[in-house]
C-alpha cells in the first residue's frame, strides 16, 4: 500500500528526476562515444573531476553557470588524452579509460588537498535553485513532478533530445553512428574517422563532467571524496540498456533513478524496520541487473565498438 | 589501342607509376588510358599489383615516380579523397557499409557538409530513386543494410558512386561475391552506365566474365603490363596465357575409378535457420575413387550439408553412415576422427586464424594429437617441421612458417589449408568452394591435388557454384535446389542448361 502512495505522490517523480540527471548527461556523453565506436571507461573519473571542477569554480568565486562550463571545460581536457591515446594512437579502450579513471579521480582529490589542506569538512557554495516554470508548474502532479527542478536538470532533458536529434537527423550524426559501425564506410567516402571519433570522445567526456558537476552543484552543494560512487559504471550499463539509443537510455536513467527513490522511501515504511537497509541498498542494482538481462538480448552493438581504425589495413 | 583513343575522349590517364615495398616492386612504370564510354578489364592474377595501382589512384599510397590524370588534371599524390572528387567511385571487393544505416543514410554519408541541419532524406530518396530506374539497381531506399543481400549490397556501392556524380566507375573482383544471375544484372548495369558515357574498370581475374563486358583488357604481369588487346581480338586462352606468361591447361582428369561408399546420408534433413536453407531429405553416397560434385546456386542447402558432412551440425532427421555403420555421436572432432579432411567454405572465417602463424594454423585440427602434443605439453618442433613440410610440398609463399597467416594471399592461405587437410590422409575430402577467388595458378593447383587424392583412393565431395568446375572434375554431378537434392547424374549426361533447370527447382517430385 505505501508503494502505491509513494508512486502517486509528485515528490517521489520530482525526487526521480532530480537522482536521473546526472546519469543522463553522463550516458548521453558515453553514447556518443561508443556510437562513434570508443568505448569511454574514463566516464567515472571525468564525472569526479567534472564535480570537483565545477564546484571549485563557484567556490573561488565564479557565476554557476561558467562554474558548469569550467566543469566541461575539464571532463574534455580529459577526453582530449583518452582520444589522443585510443584513436590515433590505437591503444586498449579499456586500460586508457580506466587509467584515466584513476588519474582523473586522484588529480581531482589531489587538487582538492592542495587547494583546502586544513579544512576538515568541506565548505558548501550556493547551487542552482530550483526554477518553477510558470503556469506549467501550477499543474496538479505534473508540475511538482516535471516543472519545479533546477536548471540543470531541464538541461539534462533538453541535452538528451539534441543529441538524439543531432544523432539521426544531421549528417554529422549520420557520420559519427557510421563510425562506430564500419569505419572503412567513413574512410571511403572521404571523411576523417580519427577526427570524427576525436571529436565524439571530446563531446561526450564534457557532457560526463557536467553529469558529474550536477552532483555538487544542484544536488549536495559540496565536494566529497566517493561522491560519484559508481555512477559512471551504471552510465556504462544503461547505454547497453538502452541498446545505443538515446531516448531508451534516457528511460533507463529514469528506471534506475525511480529504484533508487523507492527504496530511500521504502526504508522509512515498517517494512524499513524489519528489513536491514543494506538490502534496500542494493535493490536498484539488482533491478538493474535484471533489466539488463531482458532488455539488452536484441540490442545491435555498434559493430567497430572499441575496434582501433588504422588507414590501410584491412 | 590508345592511339586510337582520341586525346579529349581520355578520362583518365596513368603515366609510369612505379611504386616498391622494399626489394618488392609492386607496380613497375605503369601506364594506360581510359576512354570515355568503354569499359577497360584489368586482369591479372594475385599478387600482380592491381591493388597496389588502385591504392596509389585513391591516394592511400603515394607512388614513386608517376602521375595520376583524371579529366586532363593531374592528380596530388597521396592525398586520398582527391580521385574521388574528381569524378572517380570505387566499388571495394569488401564492402564499405555500415550495416546499422539505412540505404539512403550509407548513400549520403559525406556528400553533405557535417555541419548542415538536417539530412535532406527526401530529396535523396528521390535522386537515389531515379538513378536506381536509369541504371538498372533496384534497392528499396529505407531497407538497412544489414538485412540486404551480397548483390543488393553491391548495388548500394555502385549507388554511391553514381549518387556522387562519378564518371568513372572502378569495380574491384565484382563478380566475386554475386549469383551469375546478379553477375549478369551487374552487367546490364554496367552497359546501360557505359551507354550515358561513363566510364569502368572493371578488376577480375575471371577470362569469362572480363570477355563478356570489357572492350579492351590490360593484363597485368608482376607489377607489369605484359599486354594490351582489344577484346574482340582475342581469346580466353590467350588472356590466360598472357596473365601466367605461360601455356595453361584447365585440368579435365579422366573418369576415377569407383570404389565402396566410404560415407552416405540417408534422408538427412536440417531445419533452416534464419536465411539459411535447410536440409530436405538428402540421399547422398560418397564413394572411394570418386568425385561427387554439388551444382548449385550458393544459399540453396551447401552449406547445411557441408556442416553435416563436416561434423559442424549433427543431422536433425535420417541417418548419417560412416564405414558401414550409422553414427550417433557427431561433432567436428567424431568428423575428424572418421577420416573426413576439409576445406571450408570461408577460408578467413573458418579456415584459419588471421593472428595466428602459419605453424598454429597448420596444426589447428590436429594440435592434441600425440604427433604435435605429449602429456598436455605442445610439441612446437614437431609442429614447425609439419608446417614447413606443407609449405615445400604445397608450394605456399610466405615469408615462413612463423609469419601470421593474415599476411598470406588467398591463394596461398587456401594452399595452407589444403595442405592441412590432405596431409592428414583423409578418406573423405569435404571441399566446399575450394577455388572461390583464386586465380588461375593457384587454381590449377588445388584441382590437381583433389584428383591426385581422388586417384590415390578418397572420396571427394566438391560443392562449388562455378558450373564449369563441376561439370569438369566431377565423376557423378548432383544438383542443390531448396534445400533438396537430385538424383545422381554421371559425367558427360547432362548439358549445362539441364543442369541449369534443375537449379532452378524443375525435375524435383518432392515438394520442400
Amino acid at each position: 500500500m505505501e508503494i502505491i502512495d509513494i508512486l502517486i505522490s509528485g515528490s517521489f517523480w520530482a525526487a526521480v528526476l532530480r537522482i536521473a540527471s546526472p546519469l543522463i548527461f553522463a550516458t548521453m556523453g558515453e553514447l556518443i562515444c561508443e556510437r562513434a565506436g570508443v568505448l569511454n571507461l574514463g566516464i567515472e573519473g571525468i564525472m569526479v573531476i567534472g564535480a570537483f571542477a565545477g564546484w571549485m569554480a563557484v567556490y573561488s568565486g565564479m557565476g554557476l553557470w561558467p562554474g558548469v562550463m569550467v566543469a566541461m571545460a575539464a571532463g574534455m581536457l580529459f577526453g582530449l588524452l583518452h582520444a589522443t591515446l585510443t584513436v590515433p594512437l590505437g591503444l586498449s579502450q579499456h586500460v586508457v579509460g580506466l587509467g584515466v579513471t584513476l588519474l582523473a579521480t586522484s588529480a581531482a582529490y589531489y587538487a582538492y588537498r592542495l587547494a583546502l589542506p586544513q579544512v576538515s569538512s568541506p565548505p558548501r557554495i550556493e547551487p542552482f535553485q530550483p526554477v518553477d516554470i510558470p503556469v506549467l508548474s501550477d499543474l496538479p502532479f505534473l508540475g511538482e513532478a516535471l516543472f519545479s527542478q533546477t536548471p540543470l536538470t531541464y538541461l539534462a532533458l533538453i541535452t538528451a533530445g539534441v543529441v538524439a536529434l543531432v544523432l539521426y537527423r544531421t549528417p554529422l550524426g549520420l557520420a559519427l553512428r557510421a563510425a562506430g559501425e564500419n569505419p572503412a564506410a567513413v574512410e571511403a567516402q572521404g571523411l576523417s574517422v580519427t577526427a570524427i571519433r576525436m571529436g565524439a570522445v571530446i563531446v561526450g567526456s564534457g557532457l560526463m563532467a557536467v553529469g558529474g558537476a550536477f552532483l555538487t552543484m544542484s544536488a549536495f552543494s559540496s565536494f566529497f571524496f566517493e561522491m560519484v560512487n559508481g555512477r559512471g559504471w551504471i552510465c556504462i550499463a544503461l547505454v547497453v540498456f538502452g541498446a545505443w539509443r538515446p531516448g531508451k537510455a534516457v528511460l533507463g536513467a529514469i528506471l534506475f533513478a525511480a529504484f533508487d527513490a523507492l527504496q530511500i522511501r521504502m526504508q522509512q515504511t515498517p517494512l524499513g524496520a524489519l528489513v536491514p537497509y543494506q538490502v534496500f541498498l542494493m535493490v536498484p542494482y539488482v533491478l538493474s541487473i535484471l533489466a539488463l538481462v531482458l532488455m539488452s538480448r536484441r540490442a545491435e552493438v555498434p559493430a567497430a565498438l572499441m575496434v582501433p581504425y588504422n588507414r590501410g589495413e584491412r | 589501342m590508345t592511339q586510337t583513343t582520341a586525346a579529349q575522349d581520355v578520362v583518365l590517364r596513368l603515366t609510369g607509376i612505379t611504386k616498391r615495398f622494399g626489394k618488392l616492386t609492386a607496380n613497375d612504370d605503369i601506364g594506360f588510358a581510359l576512354a570515355r564510354g568503354e569499359v577497360l578489364a584489368l586482369l591479372g592474377e594475385n599478387g600482380a599489383g592491381k591493388t597496389t595501382l588502385m591504392n596509389i589512384l585513391f591516394g592511400h599510397y603515394t607512388a614513386d615516380a608517376g602521375t595520376v590524370e583524371i579529366f586532363g588534371e593531374t592528380l596530388p599524390p597521396g592525398a586520398p579523397g582527391a580521385a574521388l572528387k574528381a569524378g572517380v567511385g570505387m566499388v571495394h571487393q569488401h564492402f564499405t557499409l555500415a550495416e546499422n544505416l539505412s540505404v539512403t543514410e550509407n548513400i549520403v554519408l559525406g556528400t553533405q557538409s557535417l555541419w548542415r541541419a538536417g539530412l535532406g532524406r527526401a530529396a535523396a530518396r528521390d535522386r537515389i530513386a531515379a538513378l536506381s530506374r536509369d541504371f538498372g539497381l533496384a534497392v528499396d531506399p529505407d531497407a538497412r543494410v544489414r538485412s540486404l543481400s551480397v548483390g543488393e549490397r553491391q548495388r548500394v556501392e555502385i549507388l554511391k558512386a553514381l549518387y556522387r556524380d562519378a564518371r568513372i566507375l572502378i569495380l574491384d573482383e565484382p563478380t566475386a561475391v554475386l549469383t551469375p544471375q546478379e553477375a549478369d544484372a551487374l552487367f546490364d548495369t554496367l552497359r546501360r552506365a557505359t551507354a550515358q558515357g561513363l566510364s569502368v574498370i572493371f578488376i577480375s581475374h575471371k577470362l569469362h566474365e572480363v570477355m563478356a563486358i570489357s572492350q579492351r583488357v590490360i593484363v597485368l604481369r608482376h607489377g607489369r603490363v605484359a599486354g594490351e588487346v582489344a577484346t574482340a581480338d582475342t581469346d580466353r586462352h590467350k588472356l590466360a596465357e598472357m596473365m601466367v606468361g605461360a601455356e595453361v591447361a584447365l585440368p579435365h582428369p579422366g573418369l576415377g575409378t569407383p570404389g565402396e561408399v566410404l560415407m552416405e546420408l540417408r534422408g538427412v534433413s536440417l531445419p533452416a535457420q534464419g536465411r539459411r536453407s535447410g536440409l530436405a531429405g538428402i540421399d547422398l553416397a560418397l564413394r572411394a575413387g570418386q568425385i561427387t560434385g554439388i551444382a548449385g546456386v550458393s544459399g540453396n542447402g551447401q552449406s547445411a550439408l557441408a556442416d553435416v558432412i563436416g561434423g559442424v551440425t549433427a543431422p536433425a532427421g535420417g541417418a548419417l553412415v560412416v564405414a558401414g555403420a550409422e553414427v550417433t555421436e557427431w561433432s567436428p572432432r567424431a568428423a575428424l576422427d572418421a577420416g573426413v579432411g576439409r576445406i571450408p567454405e570461408d577460408r578467413h572465417a573458418t579456415g584459419s586464424i588471421a593472428d595466428f602463424t602459419l605453424t598454429e594454423n597448420a596444426v589447428l585440427e590436429a594440435y592434441a594429437t600425440g604427433q604435435f602434443s605429449r602429456r598436455g605439453w605442445m610439441d612446437w618442433r614437431a609442429a614447425r617441421a609439419h608446417a614447413a613440410a606443407i609449405i615445400t610440398t604445397y608450394d605456399v609463399r610466405c615469408p615462413g612458417p612463423e609469419a601470421r597467416i593474415r599476411l598470406l594471399s588467398g591463394g596461398n592461405m587456401q594452399k595452407l589449408i589444403l595442405g592441412r587437410a590432405l596431409e592428414a590422409a583423409p578418406r573423405i575430402i569435404l571441399a566446399n568452394q575450394p577455388v572461390r577467388g583464386l586465380d588461375i595458378g593457384a587454381l590449377t593447383y588445388v584441382q590437381e591435388r583433389l584428383i591426385a587424392a581422388r586417384d590415390a583412393g578418397a572420396a571427394v565431395l566438391l560443392i562449388s557454384e562455378d558450373l564449369d568446375e563441376v561439370l569438369a572434375l566431377s565423376d557423378v554431378i548432383h544438383v542443390m535446389s531448396a534445400g533438396r537434392l537430385s538424383p545422381a547424374f554421371p559425367r558427360g549426361s547432362m548439358t549445362p542448361a539441364r543442369l541449369g533447370a534443375w537449379m532452378a527447382g524443375q525435375g524435383f517430385t518432392d515438394a520442400a
